[in-house]
């Protein structure tokens, strides 16, 4: 009982820094002037998008001990069905001009009437549909794939998500897919902000991923997180505990997927036009390292990797790109185009070897200070 | 007229051209403590796993309770190359998983301890309480669900404290000495609520005052919990001690069964396993 209570207070205190850290992006971006701090918000932004994409992948290989390597292939079903139902019917014609128009005729933000009501309601359900896409095609494809184990199943998911790539480049699904051509036009981040009032963009990429992140914390937590953990630790003792190997591992996959699917649609907000060649395996790497380096079985390990990750390659370290040349004539050495790949790749190195488990471990930001002062169960895992 | 738990019928497996376990026949009745003793590589854990569906026999078949649980015969390939006896005697094929077979009601424990190492001790008994729970992954997940949580979470800690590893509940399970990890492994196995509890050597790596407490830990439970126990061992003090009816298995056939006194006197049996006087304790 005493402990029940105790991480009821620890949910609260939880949910209380969230709130504040939604509060401070509104605050945030209202003050400062978004023109001129564009990177900040990129990187917030993005960074809010990764955490979510992240997270559902740590469900998978960090929680039920699945190696899958097919994030950006479910990313990339996610980020279309986003996009295929939210282009507004004035500008599908523009955006299919290649293939007469599109197939599908409808748009979601329209079909509830339009204005801010309709915006939010059609981008919510166009965002789970997103979600639903991705994790129907995972139980499809999980049936096959997920008997197989460790690397190969690494494998497997990899050349599907390349394969997934392929066909959604194919000329003759044009009128859905718009080919190899980006799909525009539908409502983003910047959408939400209120002409001439506040801005909300980062808001509401930070809501919809701690929404979802929470989920996956509460599923994590719940008897199926345990179960999952179980199959991790030992599949042969689990089987024996009585757990269906073959239905919680299609369900954990499934849940990971639906993830993936709506971080997909978020990206596709973030990024303002969805073309199949960006969600390459270099996306899904790029995840897989936030995974691992913010320890692969922690969500709030993650969350701060992706912030430190997107700042570092998209932010920090953008000055080693430019040349200076110094007041005298001398031009530094190194600083060019480029570069900044090299010193991030060696910083990627250093933290891996002296945090050989991530930064996290496998531990939550509750866990530490629930070691270090008892008393307070407090956290702010999934506020990220 | 007692009732029988566990039944198996001319159970053979048979990997390539090894015959591992030939025409074993056995049965358990409800309440017993039977051993299945013999030499190393004599086929035991094999008959264990044939048993709890980690293996498929390739003849033969398993009843739980009187009805048939697992039931295998010879086909494709193997109807050509198969080694054993009665072929033909089978003719329908039950393999359910080893999950399905856990929640009819048996439960195990494995030679080689196999807890969820990095999880706490309540953790690893509160997973065996998921099987039984009626709650789908979304009323778990937004937690409506309370009440059948709370009576998982009351259900597993009534059984520590019975288990007296109540105050190892928050340590981590990996890191417990070698005689809690087994105790905690049983505790876990009976989480699933059985009938019938396998134990696969027990008593291994046990010095003998461990053995000892682990004699008296199994009749306990038995009691306890109204439990039939089926168990492989090598300790011959703990075997003659608690069993009432012993199985001997040698190169994979059953060359003996009966008694401890029996047993111990059976010459087939101090031949292949036993061996003379002075070093009857394996």
């Amino acid at each position: 009982m005493l402990k029940e209570t105790k991480s009821k207070k620890g949910a609260f205190i939880a949910l209380a820094c969230v709130a504040v850290l939604l509060a401070l992006t509104v605050v945030l971006e209202n003050v400062l002037d978004p023109t001129r701090n564009i990177m900040l918000f990129t990187v917030l932004k993005k960074g809010a998008v990764y955490a979510l994409v992240a997270s559902s992948m740590n469900l998978l290989n960090g929680f039920t001990g699945l190696f899958s390597l097919g994030q950006a292939g479910f990313m990339l079903l996610g980020a279309y069905a986003y996009a295929m139902f939210t282009i507004p019917s004035a500008a599908r014609d523009s955006v299919y001009y290649l293939y007469g128009g599109s197939a599908i005729r409808f748009s979601l933000p329209e079909l509830f009437g339009g204005g801010a009501f309709g915006l939010i309601l059609g981008v919510l359900l166009a965002l789970i549909l997103a979600g639903i896409v991705a994790a129907a095609v995972a139980w499809l494809i999980g049936l096959p794939v997920l008997r197989l184990k460790s690397d190969y199943l690494a494998i497997a998911t990899l050349g599907f998500a390349e394969i997934i790539r392929a066909v959604f480049q194919w000329d003759k699904l044009g009128p859905v897919t718009n080919g190899a051509n980006a799909l525009k036009s539908y409502p983003t981040f910047s959408s939400f902000n209120i002409p001439g009032g506040l801005r909300l963009s980062t808001f509401v990429a930070f809501l919809l991923a701690a929404v979802c992140i929470a989920v996956i914390l509460l599923l994590i937590n719940s008897s199926y997180g345990r179960a999952f953990k179980a199959i991790r630790e030992d599949e042969v003792a689990a089987e024996a505990m009585g757990i269906n190997l073959a239905r919680h591992k299609r369900l954990s996959f499934c849940i990971s997927s639906f993830f993936a699917g709506v971080g997909g649609g978020l990206f596709a907000m973030f990024a303002n036009q969805v073309q199949a060649k960006t969600f390459t395996t270099a996306l899904t790497y790029e995840i897989l390292l936030i995974v691992v380096i913010g320890g692969i079985g922690s969500i709030s390990g993650s969350c701060i990797a992706s912030f430190l990750y997107v700042a570092c390659s998209e932010w920090w370290l953008r000055f080693l790109d430019t040349e200076v040349t110094l007041g005298n004539g001398f031009k530094l050495p190194f600083l060019r185009n480029g570069f900044r790949m090299v010193v991030f790749s060696v910083i990627i190195m250093v933290v891996v070897l002296f945090f050989r488990r991530g930064i996290m471990g496998d531990k939550e930001l509750t866990d530490l200070f629930r070691k270090r002062k008892p008393k307070t169960a407090a956290g702010k895992e999934g506020a990220k | 007229m007692k009732e029988t738990v566990l039944q198996a019928e001319h159970i053979t497996m048979q990997f390539g051209g090894v015959v591992a376990v030939n025409d074993l026949s056995l049965h358990v009745d409800r309440g017993e403590i039977v051993a299945l003793i013999g030499p190393n590589g004599a086929g035991k854990t094999t008959a264990f796993n044939c048993i709890t569906g980690v293996y498929e026999p390739t003849n033969g078949r398993v009843s739980f309770l009187g009805k048939p649980m697992v039931e295998n015969y010879p086909q494709g390939k193997l109807a050509k190359t198969y080694a054993g006896e009665h072929q033909g005697m089978f003719k329908e094929k039950l393999s359910p998983t080893p999950d399905h077979i856990t929640r009819l009601g048996i439960a195990r424990t494995f030679q080689n301890i196999r807890l969820f190492g990095s999880l706490t001790v309540f953790d690893n008994v509160l997973i065996a309480k998921h099987m039984r729970a009626k709650q789908n992954f979304l009323s778990a997940t937004f937690r409506l669900n309370a009440k059948e949580e709370k009576r998982m979470r009351e259900e597993a800690m009534a059984l520590l404290e019975e288990q007296n590893l109540a105050h190892l509940k928050d340590e981590i399970a990996g890191s417990l000495p070698y005689g809690l990890q087994r105790r905690l492994e049983i505790a876990r196995a009976l989480a699933t609520d059985p009938k019938l509890l396998l134990l696969d050597e027990p008593a291994a790596g046990m010095n003998p005052q461990e053995t000892q407490e682990l004699t008296d830990f199994i009749k306990k439970i038995r009691g306890e919990y109204d439990l039939t126990v089926f168990m492989i061992e090598h300790h011959m003090d703990l075997v003659m001690q608690i069993s009432d009816r012993i199985y001997v298995l040698d190169f994979g056939k059953l060359i003996a069964q009966g008694t401890p006194e029996d047993i111990q006197n059976d010459p087939r049996v101090i031949e292949a396993y036993l061996g003379v006087a002075d070093d009857v304790e394996d």
